[in-house]
């Protein structure tokens, strides 16, 4: 008697169908996304296979030579190499997205001889617009600031005016690229590069302590992320390896002024000097082999990166066999 | 009759229109609290020889605070460069009481709002007992006495509870950072992800989030749990009270409290008119019992006008020289509670201080900014607001927990493995608002050359010294060719140098390599060695504030020139 009281003992159907059924319904819903989600067994650290990406934005049609040009100004000398070297047209087809790729890599002012000449870089874009290019990026992976570094080398500036668009290094835009190379393998690479159709290399002709002298290869570490100290283990192979990867549409070298010493950032003028010279070449090896030679006396031995890309089928470490042609402006 | 009915309508309506105006000041000045936050960067600069300034006014809240500048007078005597623009609003406060809390500050504007979202069980008479004045009010004016106090005694602490800078510090270090991190991985997806069927809104996605980042790099501060726990407990009291932190706590409430007894601006009661329906005390921000027939605290009052918008009778009104007999504006503290809070103020100093001496022992760890003035007299200053670390280009700036003892908890340190020092940046040294970090120039900084050539000038401003853990080092240890810190060293010429060196393999094989040492007598402690060391973890070079220009006792050489017919081998 005292439990008819206290239950309830008149239960419906309905009541017993609808409270079973919505208890069994996320039951099964919850045994479902178990099943679904369920992972037998991971492997998270098991090497993946994935394919070697390699930018090869040459034009393989062209002839391979060395032009040098020197000067009073810098913008016109520029323009001087790319009129000899048949004009930007032979290089920049219409449409084409373009990045240019200069040395930004510290917090210098031009005159410092750290980054790269803004005038040069100027006249690049300038070129690369004439040419009919649909957009010229001009960008860098810094070490210093890259708001500094960026606007204090005058770059920036020179590189807007001129035309193009000025692309300041975001963390969200590395992507993980297997180079397939002798040292690097999985690199953080900003994406631009993997999206471009040409890509002109300007770096400045600088001393480095590791490699002595750091030139048009050894500018291609601006082009990744991550722990690019790592790579100083073996820097010669990485600069390979990175000339690998990005097989540059054209090389100009900047070598209006050179650091020869505390490179390579430098900061005093002391270490500075005015050469007055760009050169240009569609071989990097054969341009990083004259530079080397000619503004800081090292044979190619001295530059083993030169042998390790060559190897590759980068170019030629024997300048001398290329043709070289010395224009004035 | 019809004369005192008409004159309730203009004043509701005037008294309405007015507290619109409250609504809008205090969103504009919320508004400009934030846009100065996000302004305290350099975005561009035109030209190479363009120095790098900050061009907005971001100390403004700082500046016009009136506990800051009253904390450091007492702490070091002086009043540092822009704090005096805290006199205007002393006097405007002198003469109107505590507009500052009900119109101007930026954290009793986030409080008002949220204490505006109460859940529904916060109404009727429960929530006319919660809005009454309560003698735990007076608990403010006890926190800021024993503020006060202890900056009397050369010890700074008001920064950990001065809303201003209470508010900076939480917005720069952690809403803004969690903020950016949520747009940087919408704009990391926008780019790279793998989104199927949502692919389409790829490209609207990455353009619009584009916009909303705040920087291109990631930068994350230490010590974000116990800033955001007391910023969260803060925000979360409303829910219980009303403005709880700016009725109980708040030492800059306090302040202004104190100066209103002056005020010329006050609430003036016509009992005979009330009908007693509450409503004033319903809206009341403050807890200063608005209604006909209790007593008026002044000193309690935010100016928020809801009282008298509210009041469908001509029961109250602000006036100028109001009547005061209703009122009071006395501060609720006995001078029994005023002697033991200076008591504990004073106390405290000492007490804090019985940890190691900061000049006699320094803390190896503790680098500070350079600018940064001898540690005694940091800790006199630094309200820790946390500008020098949302200015500081490269994220090297970061809040301490106990490195510079209790008394500097939230002070500003270096902390090279995560970011080195720029060389060429005095930006921390020009927004301090206090001169913790005194303000100095790129040529007074003297870590790069100057632009007319030559080596770095000498002597630089030192924040520290670097030194190898060799058993980390790779050309040391390991046999591996590396020197990025002789990359990166900043100075000319460079404080790491290296010789050649032979090392010998496990196999018994010689290997010539380049192994770098440290000149201290260049070295500036930048730290870009740090930043730069590929050896993860702990680095292979680390920077220890030995060699500070700010200490001389902390120190490793004896540098001074030998004068000629002293030199010996």
């Amino acid at each position: 008697m005292v439990g008819a009281c206290m239950y309830k003992n008149n239960l419906t159907r309905r009541e017993f169908l609808s409270r079973s059924g919505k208890a069994a319904g996320f039951a099964v819903a919850a045994a479902g996304a178990g099943y679904l989600l369920h992972e037998a067994e991971r492997h998270p650290f098991r090497e993946i296979h994935e394919e070697t990406v390699v930018r090869d934005l040459r034009i393989t049609e062209l002839k391979s030579e060395i032009v040098v040009g020197s000067g009073d100004d810098a913008a016109s000398v520029t323009a001087a190499v790319i009129t000899a070297l048949g004009g930007m047209s032979a290089f920049i087809h219409p449409g084409d997205v373009v990045v240019v790729k200069p040395n930004i890599g510290w917090d210098r002012r031009p005159e410092q001889a750290a980054n790269t000449n803004p005038d040069v870089v100027a006249e690049v874009v300038r070129h690369c617009v004439a040419a009919g290019a649909a957009k010229v990026i001009v960008t860098d992976i810094t070490c210093n600031d890259p708001v500094r570094c960026f606007n204090r080398s005058g770059i920036a500036a020179a590189a807007r005016e001129a035309g193009a668009e000025v692309l300041l290094p975001n963390e969200a835009r590395l992507r993980d690229v297997n180079m397939g190379g002798v040292m690097l393998g999985r690199q953080p690479v900003f994406d631009t590069y993997l999206e471009v159709d040409k890509c002109i290399n300007i770096p400045i002709a600088k001393h480095h302590g590791l490699t002595r002298v750091s030139l048009g290869l050894k500018n291609l570490y601006g082009i990744i992320g991550g722990n690019r100290g790592r790579l100083h283990q073996d820097i010669h192979n990485s600069i390979a390896d990175l000339g690998n990867f990005l097989r540059a549409t054209l090389t100009i070298l900047d070598a209006w002024r050179i650091l020869l010493r505390n490179g390579p950032q430098g900061g005093s003028l002391d270490d500075v000097e005015e050469r007055h010279v760009i050169a240009a070449s569609v071989d990097p090896v054969a341009l990083d082999a004259w530079g080397g030679e000619r503004f800081f006396g090292l044979s190619v031995a001295d530059m083993p990166w030169l042998a390790l890309s060559q190897r590759y089928g980068l170019g030629t470490t024997d300048h001398a066999t290329l043709p070289l042609t010395e224009v004035y402006a | 009759m019809s004369d005192v009915s008409s004159r309730t309508s203009r004043d509701a309506a005037r008294f309405k229109r007015l507290r619109w105006l409250r609504r809008v000041s205090q969103a504009a000045f919320l508004f400009l609290f934030v846009f100065l936050l996000l302004k305290t960067n350099i975005d561009s600069l035109a030209t190479p020889d363009e120095l790098p300034r900050i061009s907005a006014p971001v100390d403004f809240f700082l500046e016009i605070n009136p506990l800051i500048a009253l904390g450091t007078v007492l702490s070091t005597h002086t009043l540092y460069r822009n704090l005096y623009y805290a006199l205007v609003v002393i006097v405007l406060t002198l003469f109107l009481g505590r507009f500052f809390c009900g119109w101007v500050c930026p954290m009793g504007t986030i409080n008002h709002m949220l204490a505006s979202l109460r859940s529904g069980r916060m109404k009727g008479i429960t929530r006319l007992e919660n809005n009454r004045y309560r003698p735990a009010q007076r608990w403010k004016y006890i926190i800021l006495t024993v503020l006060l106090a202890a900056a009397a005694m050369g010890s700074l602490q008001v920064g950990l509870l001065d809303p201003i800078s209470l508010l900076t510090r939480s917005l720069t270090l952690v809403i803004l950072p969690a903020w950016n991190v949520l747009m940087q991985d919408a704009y990391s997806w926008s780019l790279h992800g793998d989104t199927g069927v949502l692919s389409p809104l790829q490209v609207p996605v990455s353009w619009f989030v584009h916009k909303l980042l705040l920087r291109t790099q990631v930068v994350l501060f230490e010590q974000t749990g116990l800033i955001l726990l007391l910023f969260l407990g803060i925000l979360a009291a409303n829910r219980y009270i009303t403005r709880f932190w700016c009725r109980m706590l708040c030492p800059l409430g306090a302040l202004f409290g104190i100066m209103s007894k002056t005020a010329i601006l006050g609430l003036e009661k016509q009992p005979s008119m009330c009908t007693n329906c509450n409503r004033c005390a319903l809206h009341c921000q403050g807890g200063d019992n608005p209604e006909p027939g209790m007593t008026w605290h002044q000193s309690e009052c935010h100016l928020c006008l809801n009282c008298v918008a509210s009041c469908p009778e001509a029961g109250i009104a602000f006036r100028f020289f109001n009547d005061t007999t209703a009122s009071t504006r006395e501060v609720n503290v006995t001078r029994r509670t005023l002697m033991l809070s200076v008591g504990a103020g004073v106390a405290a100093v000492p007490l804090l201080r019985t940890a190691i001496h900061p000049d006699a022992t320094p803390n190896p760890s503790l680098v500070r900014p350079p600018g940064s003035i001898p540690e005694r007299d940091f800790l006199a200053r630094c309200v820790r607001c946390g500008e020098c670390m949302n200015v500081c280009p490269n994220n090297a700036l970061h809040p301490t927990l106990l490195q510079a003892g209790i008394e500097g908890v939230w002070s500003p340190m270096l902390i090279p493995r995560i970011g080195y020092c720029e060389p060429t940046c005095v930006l921390c040294s020009q927004v301090c608002p206090t001169g913790a970090i005194n303000e100095i120039t790129e040529a007074e900084k003297a870590w790069v050359p100057p632009a007319e050539g030559g080596g770095t000038t000498y002597p630089p401003l030192r924040i520290g010294t670097a030194f190898y853990d060799l058993g980390r080092c790779l050309p040391w240890a390991m046999g591996k060719e590396c020197i990025v810190c002789e990359e990166w060293c900043p100075t000319t010429p460079k404080a790491i140098y290296f010789d050649y060196a032979e090392f010998t393999t496990r196999e018994g094989d010689y290997v010539w390599l380049k192994r770098p040492h440290v000149d201290p007598a260049i070295c500036v402690g930048c730290g870009a060695c740090t930043y730069a060391c590929p050896v993860k973890g702990a680095p292979a070079i680390y920077i220890t504030a030995v060699g500070e220009t700010r200490n001389p006792r902390n120190s490793i050489l004896l540098d001074v020139p030998r004068p000629k017919g002293f030199e010996h081998s």
